[in-house]
């Protein structure tokens, strides 16, 4: 066949050609490409880089000022989301929740309405899709733009730059922290970002540890965690600052999660050491703020807010069937809460969480929503609740619900954001690692990887807690 | 003026050097030359990460972290004043 | 030599100029974003170049949408398509993710340089970063050396000029061979007359005369002349024959499986039928 008689040709005329050729055919491009330049560009000034990028790198890669401005720079993201979040949010959920619920049930009442149909409609599917609009877009709205203000800066990369050392003796590739970092906005995008990782094996660490960057969709349950149960223990003055600072803990526990978990797949099934790399730092640009601040609003939390209202509606329809159906004197979920409850006191949570979580595998985003309607439904029936209604509350009535009608404690929320960080990752983000693997094997290390650990972490604090009386 | 022979890896902050080869082989090889990481091409340190490695290099006006590890694999003449 | 070119076949006659082609000042006026529309397009063009130097910014300026934009290599990895009109035709524009060369094996550069050869659009337009002109100038005469339908948008003019630096760009298009056009694409500067030259390639109207760069010592040229005459007997109508030849002397794994599994006998058209069995659609 002719064709493999062309390439027998090629190693014949490569035998014959002198060692270095390869680097040859570079050079002789290089030597082209700087003749070109020369004659083409002239420098007014000494080319020396600008001062003010020169003092932004060295501040940023500093030794000490490096990691005190990222870390800086993170939190005040966070304490600005959390913050800036809290007033609209409230306002959103009085306009969507209170009055809009009220107002659509007094518009169908005149009608005949079977009342299974209202339920279903509005008081599952339009109550969840509200709760999720108020709750996520204005942190989302807030959270977005900053973040890709960060982005467009050039700031990344010196992120990777300075955490470089801790991802190569964990024996990662040191791109893992780029892709960890897309995770912050949403994991299956991390995913994908894993494709500029070019050796497999450190392509899978990376792939696998995405899942420890905390998402959007979670994002929510940590903040409501922290301000409503460790927030609250602060005084009122600190509260928003002890709020984001708990949050930004969690971020920070995921990051050395996925260095340990990284460091455990390098030494035993993806052996290897962490392969070199180059990575070019560009020069900070500064952003164009307002376009920035627009396309990231109408792309990136706009989209992200469209997925949520998209999980949310039938997420809250089954919700709703699940607590009306009842099977032999108890609704479906009552049955299934019952069941998973043993599970949920060993891991220090409860069966209504771990139930919650069964329902929002399509999407983190509805975890709060579902936990307080079956709360409210399951509970104590304190507040008189229909069944299967969610929320009509603000912040203040939400942790009596929980404490109150959940009979929550300080270690069910800590527990709760532990898991939030450690557990399977959405349905979404499974298909991602499937497209992007192909392996049946990965896809399903890398879901059950992080549950696993989740149980053996939230168990350990609850075991350890338990034992020292704390709860 | 002198010039001394050593790896990139040991070149101090203040001083400029020029690449006389590149001992790294496999696909890095050619990564590292079409960042134009050549023989003939002047080099100096531009920073170093806060946990000492790596190291960013600029490299014909662009700048390219490399790790120290890498960084002995390329050889250079170090110009003295 | 420089007659083994892979340039384009010889284009026809710069046809008189359409009415409109004389109002140069109106060009950008002329543009209509089609965002994702790309259906019945007249040309496919590519928009390559190394990472970070503002492909998606041209993509988005062009097209009305928004690729995701971001200060740092390797942001975009999978291509975006996007369609514009301009003048009478319509276009399909494609974001490839940036690379730093055709020749090296990494994965992330592998859609980028498939696309290039064997995608074969209409034009290609380089976008380069005009503060690091020597590591991008070694891209573009890679480019050339697979297609002469080729534009280089030298973009972040604005940076050049924060950092002194002066260019020439009618030096730099006669040295490449193709149109050269200066811009600054975060403020849309230079759209117009991107536009312009991006028509002026698709349509054949100038003829661009690509630089070509001899590879290594007499030895390696000898090698590369040799294998590519075999590959034009061997695939009558191959494009690009200096460049396969070249990577096959390198022994690269990608273009050898080109060879083996019958991508080759498809471009060169000799088989078509032979392979397009094995293969839905062209
Ligand atoms: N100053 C300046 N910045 C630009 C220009 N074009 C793009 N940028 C910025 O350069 C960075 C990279 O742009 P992007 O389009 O994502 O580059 P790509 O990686 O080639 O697609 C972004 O931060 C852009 O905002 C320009 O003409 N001038
Ligand atoms: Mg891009």
């Amino acid at each position: 066949m002719t064709s493999s008689s062309i390439l027998d040709h090629a190693a014949r005329l490569r035998d014959g050609l002198p060692e270095g050729f390869r680097d040859e055919v570079v050079e002789s491009l290089y030597s082209d490409a700087a003749r070109i330049t020369e004659t083409s560009v002239t420098e007014r000034h000494d080319g020396t880089k600008l001062t003010l990028d020169r003092l932004l790198d060295r501040a940023l890669t500093h030794r000490v000022w490096g990691f005190v401005a990222m870390g800086l720079l993170f939190f005040g993201v966070f304490w600005f989301t959390i913050s800036g979040a809290a007033g609209p949010s409230s306002l959103l959920s009085n306009v969507l929740v209170d009055y809009g619920h009220s107002r659509l049930h007094a518009l169908v009442a005149p009608l005949p309405t079977p009342d299974w149909v209202t339920g279903l409609l509005l008081d599952g599917v339009y109550l969840s899709t509200a709760w999720v609009v108020a709750v996520m877009l204005p942190p989302m709205a807030i959270f977005f733009p900053l973040f890709t203000l960060l982005e467009d800066f050039g700031y990344l990369p010196r992120v990777a730059f300075n955490l470089d050392r801790l991802f190569a003796k964990a024996g990662a590739h040191g791109k893992q922290s780029l892709s960890m970092m897309m995770g912050y906005g949403c994991n299956a995008a991390g995913v994908t970002a894993t494709r500029i990782i070019d050796s497999r094996r450190e392509r899978l660490i990376a792939i696998i540890t995405n899942n420890f960057s905390v998402c959007n969709g979670r994002w929510p349950t940590l903040i409501l965690m922290g301000t409503i149960f460790i927030g609250a223990l602060a005084p009122p003055a600190l509260a928003g600052v002890i709020a984001a600072a708990s949050v930004v803990t969690v971020a920070f526990l995921g990051v050395l999660v996925t260095l340990l978990v990284s460091w455990t797949l390098s030494k035993t099934v993806l052996r290897g050491h962490s392969s070199t790399y180059s990575l070019e730092l560009p020069p900070y640009r500064p952003p164009k703020v307002w376009r920035t601040l627009y396309t990231s609003l109408i792309d990136r939390t706009l989209k992200v807010l469209r997925r949520a209202v998209v999980m949310a509606a039938p997420a809250g329809a089954v919700v709703w069937l699940i607590s009306n159906v009842t099977i032999a004197d108890a609704s479906i979920a009552a049955h299934l809460v019952g069941a998973l409850d043993p599970l949920g006191w060993v891991l220090g949570l409860n069966g209504i969480i771990l139930l919650a979580y069964l329902v929002a595998i399509p999407a983190n985003e509805i975890i709060i929503p579902t936990i307080l309607m079956l709360t409210m439904t399951l509970g104590t029936n304190l507040f008189d609740a229909q069944q299967g209604v969610m929320l009509e509350l603000g912040t203040a009535q939400t942790h009596t619900v929980l404490t109150q009608a959940g009979g929550w404690t300080l270690l069910t929320a800590v527990n709760l954001m532990l898991f939030s960080l450690l557990h399977n990752p959405c349905s979404t983000t499974i298909l991602t690692i499937w497209n992007e693997t192909k392996s049946p094997k990965w896809t399903t290390v890398a879901t059950l990887l992080p549950i696993g650990l989740g149980f053996a972490v939230t168990g350990l604090t609850a075991t350890v807690a338990r034992l020292a009386g704390w709860a | 003026m002198a010039s001394t022979a050593t790896t990139l890896d040991r070149l101090r902050r203040d001083q400029t050097a020029t690449v006389t080869s590149v001992n790294i082989h496999g696909p890095q090889r050619r990564r590292l030359m079409d960042l134009g990481m050549l023989p003939g091409t002047r080099i100096h340190i531009d920073r170093v990460s806060p946990l000492g490695d790596p190291t960013a290099y600029l490299v014909r006006g662009s700048v390219i972290a490399l790790r120290r590890e890498q960084a002995r694999g390329i050889h250079i003449t170090v110009e003295q004043e | 030599m420089a007659e083994d070119l892979p340039t384009p076949s010889a284009s026809p006659p710069p046809a008189a100029n359409t009415a409109c082609g004389t109002c140069v000042f109106n060009n950008a006026a002329q543009l209509r974003a089609l965002g994702v529309d790309v259906s019945g397009h007249d040309h496919v063009v590519a928009l390559a170049g190394n990472p970070n130097t503002g492909k998606s910014t041209v993509f988005n300026a062009l097209t009305g949408l928004r690729q995701h934009v971001g200060n740092w290599p390797g942001k975009t990895v999978t291509g975006a398509e996007g369609g514009f009109g301009y003048r009478q035709r319509h276009y399909k524009l494609i974001d490839l993710p940036g690379t730093y060369s055709l020749l090296s094996d990494s994965q992330d550069e592998d859609v980028a340089r498939d696309f290039l050869l064997f995608g074969q659009p209409d034009v290609t337009v380089v976008v380069v970063d005009a503060t690091r002109l020597q590591r991008n100038l070694n891209l573009v005469l890679q480019i050339l050396q697979v297609t002469g339908r080729v534009v280089v948008a030298l973009n972040l003019v604005d940076e050049a000029h924060r950092h002194g630096l002066a260019l020439d760009q009618r030096h730099l298009a006669r040295e490449l061979g193709v149109p050269v056009v200066p811009m600054t694409a975060r403020n849309r500067q230079g759209l117009d007359t991107l536009l312009e030259a991006i028509e002026q390639v698709a349509l054949g109207t100038v003829a661009t005369r690509a630089r070509r760069v001899r590879h290594g010592d007499d030895r390696t040229e000898h090698a590369v002349s040799e294998l590519a005459a075999r590959l034009r007997r061997d695939h009558p109508g191959l494009a690009n024959t200096r460049w396969i030849a070249l990577r096959l002397l390198e022994g690269d794994p990608g273009i050898e499986r080109a060879v083996t599994d019958g991508t080759l006998d498809r471009l060169s058209g000799a088989t078509p039928h032979a392979v397009s069995s094995e293969t839905t659609g062209t």
